[in-house]
């Protein structure tokens, strides 16, 4: 092992616990695009430059995308809610 | 069962499970230590036998042609999953958000220089996606990367405060189509070979030099039919979580 795998083992390592100590879903879609980078990095340095290039493109657009629309979408529901309960209550 | 309880058992449960792993892992092959056949086989005859040097595109869209039908259409079908559960539910008003009306997003006020970049990206994206899917037997790459690519060029438009001008570069209309032909075709493509070989996806069409554009036989057609589905697949899919957060107003009730 040379070091720079060792250096993208211990990234992915740190990466995956910050991804899921994350205490904010928004703030862990930047955090989960940021791991998927150390992945990238990690399938690079061990000779997998196909599974790099795959994972480059999905964790840091196609999947942060979803996630994010997601969470507006379900934003903008609980405010409506809100703003429906308010209008029962007056 | 009290916390106090509850705890130890973790502690003891992880803890063994721990010592386990430290055992198992170090019992692991060196890093780089294979003790296969079939790697080694590959490794020796690939390139001679299909013209291509890519050995992983080689795997995915030759040897084992029939597995990468399979993850097509895994794909395939979870994208029409995404439609399915999407379309406009009842209670739902399709209408343009205010901001939308507009022409721009609430995000559309950030710069001229986030909107120049991102315009600007969507050429260069597109040209490095179809780069990829078309050398995908010579260089690593190929439909899968070269595909998912392809589909983020057009979220530039999206990036740059204009989802409405996205839907004009990549409409719901061409996006399906692309991923209906994209899946049709490879299939096809394996029917062909039945046809003209004998064998379902056996490759059939001439193998050309090593490292030139058109070599590797089916290797390239293949790679542009799942580039086509997969870039159709994922625009699809984003058009639909786009359309929910953008243009869908309400929801359930």
């Amino acid at each position: 092992m040379t070091v720079l795998q060792i250096a993208a083992l211990a990234a992915v390592a740190v990466g995956g616990a910050a991804v899921v100590l994350a205490p904010d879903p928004l703030r862990q879609v930047v955090v989960l695009g940021i791991y998927g980078l150390s992945l990238t990095m990690l399938f690079f340095v061990f000779q997998d430059p196909d599974v790099a290039l795959s994972e480059i493109v999905v964790s840091t657009v196609g999947l942060p995308v979803m996630v994010l629309l997601a969470l507006r979408k379900v934003a903008e529901q609980q405010r409506q809610r809100k703003e429906q309960e308010q209008g029962d209550e007056s | 069962l009290s916390r106090r309880a509850r705890l130890s058992l973790f502690a003891l449960a992880g803890g063994g499970l721990a010592a386990v792993m430290v055992i198992a892992f170090t019992g692991l092959p060196d890093f780089g230590a294979y003790h296969g056949v079939y790697g080694r086989v590959i490794d020796g005859i690939g390139v001679h036998l299909r013209h291509g040097t890519d050995l992983i595109t080689l795997l995915n869209f030759d040897v084992r042609a029939f597995d990468t039908l399979g993850e097509e259409f895994i794909l395939f079908a979870s994208v029409l999953g995404i439609v399915l559960i999407l379309r406009q539910l009842r209670g739902e008003r399709e209408e343009p958000h205010e901001e939308e009306a507009q022409g721009e997003h609430r995000f559309a006020g950030a710069s001229a220089a986030l909107r120049a970049l991102a315009l600007g990206l969507i050429p260069t994206i597109l040209v490095v996606g179809a780069y990829i899917v078309v050398h995908g037997q010579i260089t690593p790459g190929g439909g899968f990367q070269g595909g998912v690519i392809l589909a983020t060029g057009p979220l530039g438009a999206f990036l740059a405060g204009r989802y409405l001008r996205m839907k004009a570069i990549a409409p719901h209309l061409l996006t399906e189509w692309g991923d209906a032909i994209g899946a049709a075709g490879y299939a096809l493509l394996g029917l062909s070979g039945l046809v003209f070989a004998g064998i379902f996806l056996k490759n059939y069409i001439p193998l050309g030099i090593p490292g030139h554009l058109l070599s590797g036989g089916q290797l390239d057609v293949a790679s542009v039919f799942v580039g086509l589905e997969v870039s159709g697949a994922f625009l699809v899919a984003w058009t639909q979580f786009l359309d929910q957060a953008m243009v869908v107003k309400g929801g359930q009730r």
